[in-house]
């Protein structure tokens, strides 16, 4: 009985870890950069699926979610990211240190907007579905599978994007060798511009539904882009495959860990691993550099 | 709607005086402002010189920012009456972001610098025990009205001669104990014919004595506490703490939450947990619980001293509709008492005819004030409680509200005006269905 609970809630909380570490390491993967406001981004998109819950409706509410975290992708790419990549005044060595510090302020920024216009205090999002299941005698919300198939489809539709289109097929082209692409006639400005409007629907999905599976609020932006952060360093940087077994691995680590140790000492024993993969293995476990 | 609030929000902290907190140039600030104080003290006073009020409070929380809205309404009301003798009450307040070492630079600059003739702050309580001994050394009252811990009146208690000059203004935790077992035998024990409890607390320093509370008279009033869980207050998924406890078939959850709330109150019901939640729940003191819950606090019990739909007194509903029609929701817990200790020190300071700090305590000790909330009068020196609320029937006695289809619906006492017979949601079993 425990152990199918730990089973069930297991695959879903890893199936949304997975989703929000996806984005993250297909953007570091593409365009080298590690976006700290991933947190910042996961919380809009969920405040906004809950502010507008009465207006728009359930669904409708959930869409504009989505699209808010579509619009902080790209804004984060045009006010932060692309002018500090092409500032002068930065020496190219630092770029990378420059974003890094870019993002994280902007993330901070993020999270003190909706503390001041929404409280500190966490949001649900409303549940895409109300209700139960039994699912081999564990009464599971309803809300918790759908959470789970819907980040497996999205984690599917990337997969087939990246594998069977040429659009997507460049973006692969453009984690391995950029310059080659460039050569091959791709404007590599455009490649970015996909990544960052696939990395903003993956982000404002994960965000609404966080959101509606266990509610956020402006204190854990920072833990989320933490969590993203060690999936991501875990699975090895830059790797898909990668992200999604770390994820599950983090996943039912904690998991356990609340179910058989203590709640509060859910993240530890995956922290933990996190040092010893540094140690051991610091390309991560699919990792390539 | 949301937005709304948003805005009320903004229109809150444009209004309160709201200052940024310490920057860079702060030691000439202060040399200049320290200048400029030193010249105003050098004129005499006059009659007509404003009392300036402190304000200590987290702005951004369901909890903290009553405390700001709620006394500029009290100070906006005392001074269209005439004020204090004819005197001006001022508010200067400080957002201290729930940080106990914010909220003591806030108290020491309320002190040196904006001269207040007392400051009302805070609803945690280690925040509370942390401005205890300043609010001591600085020779200025202080108190807070939303803090629960039982240390705040113990070492007032213990080391009176120094701590004199700080009043718990709610009521301590070892009351609300009492009040959440003095209804639940009446309404769980009596009625619902309910044995088994499990204890369900964030881990903090306010729960620590209601945890005691609960353990000593829960057994009394005959309900087993089958298992007892203090939660860390960051918790995000509640699934393993509902489960552990469901293993141990308890009849009613007795919560014990205040900096925790939508979550695990959100999760109790997507999870369908089989029991009532029934206790202390500060956040769902206020209106705006329902809307960020999703409406899923519906059948929640919980503890409170005043709430917009009781008359608690004569003050309660007037003040909630005030507090309502400007900030669009209503208040939480902490907005009746600040407004009633508003009052309770403008009524001090006329009593001791100015507001020189020895004497205040001494007019404060004699309080014997009518607020929204009840009767309102301190424990003297010699209670272990001391300058905590006294609490029972003709004091502040607690009331008991459900959340019934988005309004808090009296349920107890049965004495209150409007009382409605208990309706959970089809989820909860409750032992009289069974």
């Amino acid at each position: 009985m425990l152990a199918t609970q730990i089973l069930v809630d297991g695959f879903a909380i890893s199936a949304l870890y997975g989703l929000g570490a996806i984005g993250f390491t297909l953007m570091f993967g593409v365009s080298g950069v590690l976006n700290l406001s991933h947190g910042g981004t996961l919380l809009v998109a969920a405040v906004t699926a809950w502010a507008l819950s009465e207006q728009l409706g359930t669904y409708g509410a959930a869409g504009a979610g989505v699209a808010a975290g579509v619009a902080v992708a790209f804004i984060t790419y045009f006010l932060i990211v692309r002018p500090i990549g092409r500032s002068r005044a930065i020496p190219a060595a630092e770029t990378e240190i420059f974003i890094l510090t870019g993002t994280l302020l902007w993330g901070i920024m993020l999270q003190e907007a909706v503390a001041y216009f929404f409280t500190t205090s966490p949001h649900t999002v409303r549940p895409l579905v109300d209700g139960v299941v039994l699912l081999a005698g564990v009464r599971t919300p309803w809300n918790e599978v759908v959470t789970a198939g819907l980040c497996w489809a999205a984690i599917g539709l990337l997969y087939l994007l990246i594998n069977r289109t040429r659009t997507g097929k460049a973006l692969l082209a453009a984690s391995m060798n950029p310059r080659g692409l460039t050569l091959l006639g791709f404007e590599l400005s455009r490649v970015y511009l996909l990544v960052w409007a696939i990395y903003g629907v993956l982000a404002g999905v994960a965000g609404v539904l966080l959101g509606s599976f266990l509610g956020v609020s402006s204190d854990n932006a920072g833990a989320l882009t933490a969590s993203a952060f060690s999936i991501v360093v875990l699975g090895g940087l830059g790797s898909v495959p990668g992200s999604l077994i770390a994820a599950y691995a983090v996943g039912y680590i904690e998991t356990l860990t609340a179910y058989l140790v203590d709640p509060s000492l859910r993240t530890i024993p995956a922290l933990l691993l996190l040092v010893l993969v540094v140690y051991v293995r610091p390309a991560g476990l699919l990792g390539r550099r | 709607m949301a937005f709304a609030r948003g805005a009320a929000f903004a229109y809150a902290f444009v209004n309160t005086g709201h200052k940024p907190r310490y920057q860079g140039n702060a030691a000439m600030k202060h040399l200049l402002l320290a200048t400029v104080a030193a010249a105003a003290l050098a004129t005499p006073a006059y009659a007509a010189d404003p009392i300036k009020v402190g304000i200590i409070a987290e702005n951004a929380t369901i909890s903290g920012i009553p405390i700001p809205n709620a006394a500029r309404i009290a100070i906006e009301e005392i001074n269209a009456a005439g004020g204090i003798d004819g005197r001006m009450l001022e508010m200067v307040a400080y957002d201290d972001h729930n940080s106990a070492a914010d909220a003591v630079r806030a108290f020491q600059r309320l002190a040196s610098e904006d001269k207040v003739a007392f400051v009302i702050g805070s609803y945690t309580s280690e925040v509370a025990l942390a401005l205890e001994p300043w609010s001591g050394r600085l020779k200025l009252p202080y108190m807070t009205p939303g803090a629960a811990s039982d240390e705040l009146g113990k070492r007032i208690h213990a080391d009176y001669g120094k701590l004199k000059y700080s009043f718990h203004g709610y009521l301590a935790s070892a009351f609300l104990a009492q009040s959440v077992c003095d209804a639940a035998k009446d309404l769980l024990v009596d009625k619902l014919h309910m044995k088994t409890a499990a204890i369900f607390s964030e881990d903090a320093a306010w729960t620590t004595p209601l945890d005691a509370g609960f353990e000593a008279c829960l057994p009394k009033i005959g309900l087993q506490v089958v298992d007892h869980i203090r939660f860390n207050p960051d918790t995000t998924d509640f699934t393993p703490i509902f489960n552990r406890i469901e293993a141990k078939k308890p009849d009613v959850l007795i919560t014990g939450i205040a900096h925790a709330g939508v979550q695990p109150t959100v999760q109790w019901a997507t999870q369908q947990v089989p029991f009532p939640m029934f206790g202390i729940s500060s956040q769902a003191t206020s209106s705006t619980f329902w809307k960020d819950t999703n409406g899923k606090t519906e059948g929640v019990l919980l503890q409170l001293a005043a709430t917009d739909t009781v008359a608690t007194t004569a003050k309660t509903i007037p003040f909630a509709q005030k507090y309502t029609a400007r900030y669009g929701i209503t208040p939480a817990y902490t907005g009746y008492t600040t407004y009633d200790e508003v009052y309770i020190f403008a009524d001090a300071i006329r009593r001791a005819g100015g507001t020189d700090p020895d004497k205040l305590v001494e007019a404060l000790e004699a309080t014997d004030y009518q607020g929204t909330v009840g009767r309102m009068r301190f424990f003297g020196k010699d209670d272990p409680f001391t300058h905590a609320l006294r609490y029972g029937p003709d004091n502040i006695s607690g009331l008991f509200v459900q959340w019934q289809d988005g309004k808090q619906v009296p349920v107890w006492p049965t004495t209150v005006p409007g009382v409605q017979p208990l309706r959970f949601p089809g989820f909860v079993k409750t032992t009289a269905t069974n």
